[in-house]
C-alpha cells in the first residue's frame, strides 16, 4: 500500500489515466446514442404500441431502471462470454448494457414530453387525416423534443459519470488504468483515483452548466 | 440450469443483504442530513453561508460516484491523512455524499417554491426566522420533496452495489463469490440478486408513497396518490 503523494508518479500514471478518458469518451458516444434512440422507441411502444407489447416492455423496462447498473453488467457479460459468444469485446458489452439502462430513463423523459403535448394537436392531426408517420414525424416529435431535451442531456451526464462501472468487466477506463497501473508498479492508484475524479470534474462542469442553460432557455421560449 | 444449488445457498444471502441494507440506509440518513444542510445554506441569501455549499455540491457532482468511492478508501488515507478502520465506513461517506449534493438540489428547489404569501405572512406575524422555517416553509416544501428523494433512495441502492467493487460483502460480492463455485450457476446468482434489489426499491417506493400521502394530509392538501410507476422524477428539475 501507497503511503505518499508523489508528483512524480502523477507525470508517469497521466498517459495512462489519459487513455482511460478517452474510452469514457467513446462509451458515452455509443451508450449515448443507444440511449437517444432505443429510449424513444420505448416510449412510443408503451405508450402508443401494440396492447400485448405495452405491459412486457413497461415491466422490462421498469427492472431494468430499478436494478444496479453494476449487477445487470455483471449477468450481460457472463451471458454472452460463457454462453452467447465470448469474442464479443467487453468495450461491447458495457456500452450496450450502459445504453439500455440509461435507455429505461430516456423513455421516462420522452413519455413525459410526449404526455405533455396539449390534446387538441393529437385531434387536429387526426381531423386533418394525417398518417400516422406525419403525426408523429411533423406534429409530436418536434414537439416532444424541445420538452424532452434538458432532461434527457441531464441523463447522457450522469450516464458519462457511471461509465467508470464498466471497470469490473476490463472495458480499460480511468479506474481500470490505475488499478493495472498499481498492479505494476506498486504505486499510482491515489494519484490515478485523484486524477480521474478531476477530469470527470473537468468535463462534466461546463457540459452541466450549459445544460442549465439550455433548460432555462427552452422554459422561457414558449411551447 | 441447476436451480438446486442456487436454493439451497439461498440462505447464505442473509448476512450480506443486511450488509446492502445496512449500507443503504446509512448513507442515505448521512444524504439525508447534508441535503437539508446543504439545501438551506445555498438557498441562503448571504454569500459567505452559500458559497461553500455551491462548491462541496458542484464537486460531488460534477464527478463519478465510482471514483468517488475508490478515492475515498483508497487515495484519501493518503493524501487527507484520514484512515478509517473499516472500508465499510468510506463506501457510505461516498454514496451519502453523491447523493447528499444531488438531493440539495431538491431541498433547495422545494423551499423555493413556497409561495411568497407565506413568508410575507410569517413576517406579519413577527415570527423569528427560525420559526418561519419550521414551522411555515418546511412543512409545506417536505411533501413536495419526497417524490424526488424517493428516487434518489432508489439510485443510492442501486449505487451501493458498487461496494462490492471495494471489497465489502454485500449481495453483489457474494453472487460474484458462489458464482464461481463449482455446481453454482452465476446467472442464476446474478439474477437472485437482481430480483432482491427490485423488492427493496420497491419497499423505498411504497414507504414513500405512504410518507407523502400523511405529509399531504397533515397539510389538508388532498392526498392523491404519486404517479402509479416505479419511475424517477428526477431529470426534471436538472437533477444531474
Amino acid at each position: 500500500m501507497q503511503t505518499q503523494w508523489s508528483n512524480e508518479t502523477l507525470r508517469e500514471i497521466f498517459p495512462a489515466i489519459w487513455d482511460g478518458f478517452l474510452v469514457v469518451l467513446q462509451v458515452t458516444l455509443v451508450a449515448g446514442v443507444i440511449a437517444i434512440v432505443l429510449g424513444l422507441f420505448v416510449a412510443i411502444g408503451e405508450r402508443n404500441g401494440p396492447v400485448w407489447l405495452r405491459r412486457p416492455l413497461g415491466a422490462l423496462f421498469q427492472f431494468v431502471r430499478n436494478t444496479p447498473l453494476l449487477v445487470q453488467v455483471l449477468i450481460v457479460w457472463t451471458a454472452t462470454s460463457l454462453y452467447i459468444n465470448p469474442e464479443w469485446s467487453a468495450f461491447a458489452v458495457g456500452s450496450a448494457v450502459l445504453g439500455v439502462h440509461y435507455a429505461s430513463y430516456t423513455s421516462e423523459s420522452y413519455r413525459a414530453g410526449i404526455d405533455a403535448i396539449p390534446k387538441g394537436q393529437w385531434e387536429a392531426a387526426t381531423a386533418l387525416n394525417l398518417p400516422a408517420r406525419r403525426v408523429w414525424g411533423a406534429v409530436v416529435l418536434p414537439q416532444m423534443a424541445r420538452r424532452s431535451a434538458a432532461a434527457v442531456g441531464n441523463w447522457i451526464i450522469a450516464m458519462f459519470k457511471e461509465v467508470p462501472t464498466l471497470f469490473v468487466i476490463g472495458v480499460m477506463e480511468m479506474i481500470a488504468e490505475a488499478r493495472a497501473f498499481q498492479g505494476q508498479h506498486y504505486t499510482g492508484a491515489v494519484e490515478g483515483y485523484t486524477l480521474a475524479g478531476l477530469l470527470f470534474l473537468a468535463a462534466s462542469y461546463p457540459v452541466a452548466v450549459a445544460m442549465r442553460r439550455l433548460e432555462i432557455r427552452l422554459a422561457k421560449s414558449n411551447y | 440450469m441447476d436451480f438446486q444449488a442456487v436454493i439451497e445457498s439461498l440462505p447464505r444471502y442473509g448476512e450480506p443483504l443486511l450488509v446492502t441494507i445496512g449500507v443503504t440506509v446509512a448513507s442515505a440518513a448521512l444524504a439525508l442530513v447534508l441535503a437539508f444542510t446543504l439545501g438551506l445554506m445555498t438557498g441562503s441569501r448571504r454569500l459567505a453561508v452559500r458559497t461553500p455549499a455551491r462548491v462541496f455540491v458542484e464537486f460531488f457532482r460534477g464527478s463519478s460516484v465510482v471514483v468517488q468511492l475508490f478515492w475515498f478508501a483508497f487515495a484519501m488515507p493518503v493524501v487527507l491523512g484520514i484512515q478509517f478502520d473499516y472500508l465499510i465506513v468510506a463506501g457510505i461517506i461516498a454514496l451519502g455524499f453523491n447523493y447528499g449534493a444531488y438531493s440539495s438540489e431538491v431541498v433547495r428547489g422545494a423551499i423555493a417554491a413556497v409561495p411568497k404569501g407565506q413568508l410575507e405572512a410569517a413576517t406579519a406575524l413577527n415570527l423569528t426566522p427560525s420559526q418561519k422555517m419550521r414551522l411555515v416553509v418546511l412543512p409545506q416544501a417536505w411533501p413536495e420533496m419526497i417524490p424526488s428523494l424517493c428516487a434518489f433512495a432508489i439510485m443510492l441502492l442501486k449505487a451501493s452495489a458498487l461496494v462490492s467493487v471495494i471489497g465489502i460483502l454485500d449481495i453483489t460480492w457474494l453472487a460474484g463469490l458462489l458464482g464461481k463455485q463449482p455446481g453454482q450457476d452465476r446467472l442464476l446468482h446474478y439474477g437472485v440478486v437482481l430480483v432482491i434489489y427490485f423488492i427493496l426499491a420497491w419497499l423505498i417506493w411504497t414507504g414513500m408513497r405512504a410518507l407523502e400521502r400523511k405529509a399531504k394530509r397533515g397539510l389538508g392538501i388532498d392526498a392523491k396518490p404519486a404517479k402509479g410507476r416505479l419511475a424517477p422524477a428526477v431529470a426534471e428539475g436538472g437533477a444531474l
